[in-house]
């Protein structure tokens, strides 16, 4: 068209607390979206599994079957499944209809800390502290994972996927991609115990956040460093760390209730916030809006941005 | 108003048709929405858009193969009453309604087709069309063709036409043929295959001599190359029978035209226009012979005549004679000499006779048997196979019959393996000597003699002593022990040490006892004499234990090795049972990554990449191409290494002169060198070192330059000597090439990390106990100097902490700490889970983390008040060390943090490590600056 484009809205940060979701089981180990950011699945230390519309702040439902606390939860693409993994060792897939366990996946020989649906949820992949990565097929009824990432010399913290790629971070303070198409391991030595990683949207950064309270933005071709960012309190606990929505700041959980947001570029604190007390447990941040779920001992807050009004308001 | 609004009506413009104006009082019509639009056909029924054979998706009846009348046919008659009015069924009947119809199939309407809606047609089938009216029985009918209407012509036909152009014309300005003729330009060259002359040019040439100058022509049409690629498993130029050339006459001018095969019919039209010369027009060609209808019929087999066939029997010769016999010529006449016979059948083409014969093949008589030979074989009876004690007496029997006996008095049957084998002048085999108790001294096969006379007297059916396991437990003393011992085994140790078992193997100076010990035992020394191949250092009570070892290691050598390695002969290479799978690529290096880091110097130094072969599933569900479909690997290449080793925990860093070695000789290396399936962090792999660029070579080198000179050869260097003392002899050469070099030896601190197993929380708790030591010492030095403590003070933090860690490491045996225990209960690998509160109401309290969660704030705290009281203690018995001393032991709390750090990290204490980055903080710069100096 002949107009030019109008100016890209400046980015905003979640600003203000929104919802309030009161668990109500125990605490919650982590707290995520799913694929399109309409409904958010919170792990509880209860063994169960919540489903929520956390815009509204209803709990539409819970699951339950894990033997033990549930660690982390992802949505496939099409939310008809969801898979969780626990401290009972086991990944399991869940209808999210009805509420069943399809499929318990057992081999672990530790807490499974993190789970992923592939783009297609064909495939779960799974980190566990038993340092394995295990890919379980939801296809076949195989028992035995597709295969098994034993490259790792101590727990996996950390797993995430792209569409070719296995990212996992582990606590010996690698973080190493595998790349399915081009079939090669790429390790990055960062020295202290990884506790999140994730992939930048445009698909070409890592972020990893360490036990050395640092971020650490990292390209993924060369492993070069594009960027630190320090000032949150990381040295104890398996943190989550994020990139916002349009990449342009980066979030991480700390120990002293707060989320911290950076400028990804300039590695500035872009804001401090606040979030409740005790030590944040999980976060996640919306696919497409500047919105931001936090997860503080047993209740989970969603966070929007300034302007944003409820709708619910008059106003 | 209204007209104005008349006047803006005449300005516009108006498009589409005007909607009806709806009558007064009627309802406007609601809109049909798009999926309720249907179609009905005249008789009401839902209209298909496709019938059954083009694919439609509503086949049959009600999408059912069935009918109205359900699966059966309605059409069935009972053959019986109603034979012949049996009706032929042609594809017309299958096919519904909408087949039949104008955009079916089998249109029954007159339609125009495609050979009449265009003109602009292949010039080829429009030649072979010329032809054909030509030839056909009223000639000019085609032209005909060109009357009747065409009702299709496509705009750009149009177009040439209005342009001038005319069918067959070329497209382009028109040209003077003759000069372009004559003078063909060099300049334009032809690719591909050139038409056949005759074809395009030939006809042109003939028009050509009155052709006036002035006179100008339309280009020549181009003919497009016939680009068809053979699709077909047909011999080359094989053409089956083509229905169009079959059905000539009347092809083209049919509805129902569902052969027409494109490029074949054409191609066929061009070359092959034999048949219709030949006024042979319908279904032509072998396979079909001749029609009924066909008044010729003597052509029936085209190539074959009658008169090819011999009608007489006569002995005439053929042309060659030979009878269609291709044999060389040697069977019809014999007397021609062997040597220069010649094949004269017929030579295969591509084939040329050798100008030479093949060498002739030598033929060995069989060898003349020797004339008492009788072929008949008699078997030597079978001795039963007793008891070990008749074993033991056959062997004593031989062997005494051996030394007192003239073997010639033997029959040849009598004669043992050994007899036979001297007589016959072999080798001596390489398992048990055959006679082993002549290497005994008198006076002990004089004893065994008693022995066995004994027990054969006492027992018939006891077997000798040696069976009897209590008097072999029993060690009274080592002399006495070593009496029986000998008894016992006797001359079955004789052969030990020359064989190559080697029980201790992976300890070489112990293997060097041994042999020695069994060599002298075979000597006959008595016990006593025997100990001064033991190793001087050693306690008595070690001593007598490895005596018990030499003479139990002697002894199951005996009975396993002389009963069975004479049958079998060793393995030419080592079984795999003591290897195991390793990665071929491993992780490494983690001091100079770990610089890296800490200089920020992310990308090459900190990266390691490997091939890495997901599984074929894995990249399916992926939607990925398998980046290695020929290899069967999964995960990273793996490669055979030894599964017990030293060195499977050790790092034995390579000369730098080795980066620059070839790879397989890497490989080579890397495979002598141990690893271990799940190996320790700091596992070195060759490949990586490879890689390594030289700043980190630069790095390294500056850290053992830097070792060299803080550390004075410290005792843990001889700890090192006997730790590789247990390694394989192969790996001893590697080793003590590496000890050559200062810079090569494996740090420090992998030694302590290994033999001294102190953790940090060991050693924290062991200071502890070390202070309380410390307390009872003398405590006249502690009022010594109270002025120097002070001073002290600044460095005491650190420098007393590692004095008492190294303190621990020196007291031996660290009791199992309490701080591990508390560690230990809330068994977290890794970064720990955020603290859990019980129930959801506990987020509304005020307090902070709760006590049963270690939280780090809590644990600094406490670490920093044991520190404080450390220094405390510590400051006590500072003066009496000595600045030196004290550099030596930072030197090694240094480093042992560290690999403390690498180590244990599944037990990885954040907190701990932070702080030891704040002890090791210097260490970057001061490496960065001692790689300056080194590099000027």
């Amino acid at each position: 068209m002949a107009f030019p484009r109008p100016r890209p809205a400046r980015p905003e940060l979640p600003r203000q607390r929104v919802q309030s979701l009161q668990c109500g089981q125990g605490a919650v180990r982590a707290a995520r979206f799913n694929a399109d950011g309409n409904y958010c699945l919170t792990c509880g230390s209860d063994k169960t599994l919540k489903l929520w519309n956390p815009h509204k702040g209803t709990a539409l439902r819970t699951y339950q079957g894990h033997g033990y606390e549930v660690l982390d939860a992802a949505g496939s693409f099409d939310n008809s499944q969801i898979c969780s993994g626990g401290a009972d060792k086991a990944v399991a897939l869940w209808d999210v209809s009805t509420g069943q366990v399809v499929r318990k996946y057992r081999g672990h020989a530790g807490k499974v800390n993190c789970v992923q649906f592939n783009e297609e949820a064909t495939v779960i992949v799974s980190g566990s502290i038993d340092s394995t990565v295990r890919c379980w097929d939801c296809r076949s009824r195989r028992p035995d994972p597709i295969q098994v990432l034993d490259e790792a010399k101590d727990g996996i913290s950390s797993v995430k996927l792209s569409a070719h790629e296995i990212l996992t971070g582990s606590v010996d303070g690698r973080v190493r991609r595998y790349d399915l198409r081009t079939g090669q391991l790429c390790s990055d030595y960062i020295g202290s115990p990884i506790t999140s990683v994730c992939f930048s949207k445009d698909g070409q950064c890592v972020l990893a956040a360490s036990l050395d309270s640092t971020l650490r933005l990292l390209d993924k071709d060369t492993g070069e460093l594009l960027g630190e960012y320090k000032g949150h309190r990381s040295t104890t606990y398996r943190l989550d760390c994020v990139l916002n929505e349009l990449d342009t700041h980066v979030g991480c959980a700390s120990e002293d209730s707060h989320v911290y947001f950076w400028d990804l570029l300039e590695g500035s604190l872009a804001l401090s916030l606040p979030v409740g007390q005790g030590v944040v447990q999980s976060l996640a941040f919306h696919p497409s809006l500047p919105c931001l779920l936090v997860a503080t001992q047993g209740q989970v807050t969603l966070w929007r941005e300034d302007t944003f009004q409820p709708e619910g308001d008059p106003d | 108003m209204a007209e104005s609004s008349d006047s803006e009506e005449e300005d516009l413009v108006s498009y589409g048709s005007a909607l009806q104006p709806l009558q007064e009082g009627e309802r406007i019509k609601k809109p049909v929405p798009l999926q309720e639009q249907t179609v009905k056909d005249a008789k009401g029924r839902y209209q298909r858009f496709h019938g059954a054979f083009t694919g439609g998706f509503s086949a049959g009846y009600f999408n059912t193969v069935g009918t109205k009348e359900g699966w059966t046919p309605s059409a069935f008659v009972s053959s019986r009453q109603k034979r012949a009015d049996r009706t032929v069924l042609g594809p017309e009947d299958f096919m519904d309604e909408e087949d039949l119809s104008e955009f079916g199939i089998a249109p029954k309407d007159i339609t125009t087709t495609d050979d009449f809606a265009s003109k602009a047609k292949d010039r080829i089938k429009e030649k072979a069309r010329q032809i054909a009216g030509v030839v056909a029985p009223i000639p000019g009918t085609t032209a005909f063709d060109d009357l009747i209407g065409p009702s299709k012509i496509t705009v750009g036909v149009e177009l040439l036409r209005k342009m001038g152009w005319k069918e067959g014309q070329g497209i382009g300005p028109r040209v003077k043929r003759k000069p372009c003729r004559q003078k063909p330009d060099p300049t334009v060259k032809i690719y591909g295959c050139a038409l056949p002359p005759g074809l395009s040019e030939g006809s042109e040439d003939e028009e050509d001599e009155y052709q006036p100058e002035n006179v100008t022509f339309a280009p020549k049409d181009v003919m497009p190359v016939d680009l068809t690629p053979k699709e077909n498993v047909h011999g080359l130029g094989y053409k089956g029978l083509d229905p169009s050339q079959a059905l000539f006459g009347a092809s083209g001018r049919e509805h129902l035209n569902l052969f027409t095969g494109g490029s074949e019919e054409t191609s066929n039209l061009l070359g092959d226009l034999r048949h219709s010369k030949g006024r042979k027009l319908g279904i032509t060609g072998q396979a079909f012979g001749v029609g009924a209808l066909e008044e010729e019929d003597d052509d029936i087999y085209a190539t074959d005549t009658l008169s090819k066939y011999d009608t007489v029997l006569k002995d005439e010769e053929p042309g060659d004679g030979l009878y269609g016999w291709t044999a060389p010529k040697q069977y019809k006449s014999k007397k021609r000499p062997e040597g220069d016979f010649k094949y004269i059948g017929k030579v295969l083409a591509g084939f040329s006779l050798a100008s030479k014969p093949s060498a002739p093949v030598k033929v060995y008589p069989a060898p003349s048997l020797p004339r008492n030979y009788r072929p008949v074989h008699r078997f030597r009876p079978v001795l039963p196979a007793g008891s070990e004690s008749c074993h033991l007496q056959k062997a004593l029997e031989e062997s005494a019959g051996k030394l007192e006996r003239d073997p010639a008095h033997h029959s040849r049957h009598a004669l043992n393996a050994a007899q036979r084998r001297e007589q016959l002048g072999e080798a001596e085999l390489k398992g048990p000597a055959p006679s082993v108790l002549e290497y005994l001294s008198e006076k002990d096969r004089e004893r065994l003699k008693q022995v066995k006379q004994a027990s054969e007297q006492q027992m018939k059916a006891k077997p000798v002593p040696q069976e009897s396991p209590s008097s072999r437990f029993q060690v009274a003393s080592p002399e006495d022990a070593a009496h029986k011992w000998q008894m016992l085994l006797g001359g079955q140790l004789a052969n030990a040490g020359s064989s190559d078992f080697k029980p201790f193997a992976k300890n070489p100076e112990k293997q060097k006892r041994y042999e020695n010990f069994v060599k002298s035992l075979k000597q006959g020394e008595r016990g006593e004499r025997l100990e001064r191949f033991f190793d001087q250092n050693m306690t008595e009570w070690e001593r007598g234990r490895e005596q018990e070892e030499f003479y139990r290691a002697a002894m199951f050598y005996r009975s396993s090795n002389s009963t069975l390695s004479s049958r079998f002969t060793r393995a030419k290479y080592e079984d795999d049972v003591d290897k195991v799978e390793v990665p071929r690529d491993q992780e490494n290096d983690i001091d100079d990554k770990e610089t890296a880091v800490k200089m920020k110097m992310f990308g090459k130094l900190t990266r390691d990449n490997f091939e890495w072969h997901p599984d074929k599933l894995l990249c399916k569900r992926f939607n990925v191409r398998d980046p290695y479909p020929d290899s069967s690997v999964v995960g990273l290449p793996k490669v055979k290494r030894d599964k017990y080793s030293v060195f499977n925990f050790l790092t034995v860093p390579e000369p730098t002169t080795s980066v620059t070695q070839a790879t397989n000789e890497k490989i080579q290396e890397s495979n002598s060198l141990n690893k271990p399936k799940k190996s320790s962090r700091w596992d070195v792999s060759d490949k990586e070192k490879e890689k390594k660029d030289s700043i980190s070579e630069f790095i390294s080198l500056a850290r053992s330059k830097a070792d060299a000179q803080q550390q004075p050869p410290v005792p843990a260097k001889e700890e090192c000597g006997t730790g590789t003392a247990e390694t394989p002899p192969s790996v001893v050469a590697e080793e003590d090439k590496d000890q050559e070099e200062e810079s090569r030896r494996p740090p420090m601190d992998l030694f302590k990390a290994i033999f001294v197993s102190s953790s940090d929380e060991k050693s924290s708790s062991s200071e502890e106990e070390e202070e309380s030591d410390e307390e009872q010492q003398p405590t006249t030095s502690e009022r010594q100097s109270e002025t120097t403590e002070q001073v002290d003070v600044a460095d005491s933090s650190s420098s007393n902490l590692q004095e008492s860690v190294t303190a621990a490491t020196d007291s031996g045996i660290p009791s199992l700490p309490t701080s591990k225990q508390e560690l230990d209960a809330a068994e977290e690998f890794g970064p720990k889970l955020p603290p859990a509160f019980s129930s959801g109401t506990t987020w509304q309290q005020q307090t902070e983390v709760p006590a049963t969660f270690p939280g780090p704030s809590r644990k600094e705290k406490h670490r920093k008040i044991r520190e404080r009281h450390k220094t405390k203690k510590e400051r006590k018995r500072k003066k009496e060390k000595k600045k030196k001393h004290k550099k030596q032991k930072n030197k090694g709390k240094h480093k042992n943090k560290k690999s403390e750090k690498d180590s244990s990290s599944d037990t990885t204490d954040s907190s701990d490590s932070l702080s030891d980055m704040d002890t090791t903080g210097l260490s970057p710069k001061e490496l960065l600056r001692r790689l300056k100096q080194l590099q000027y």
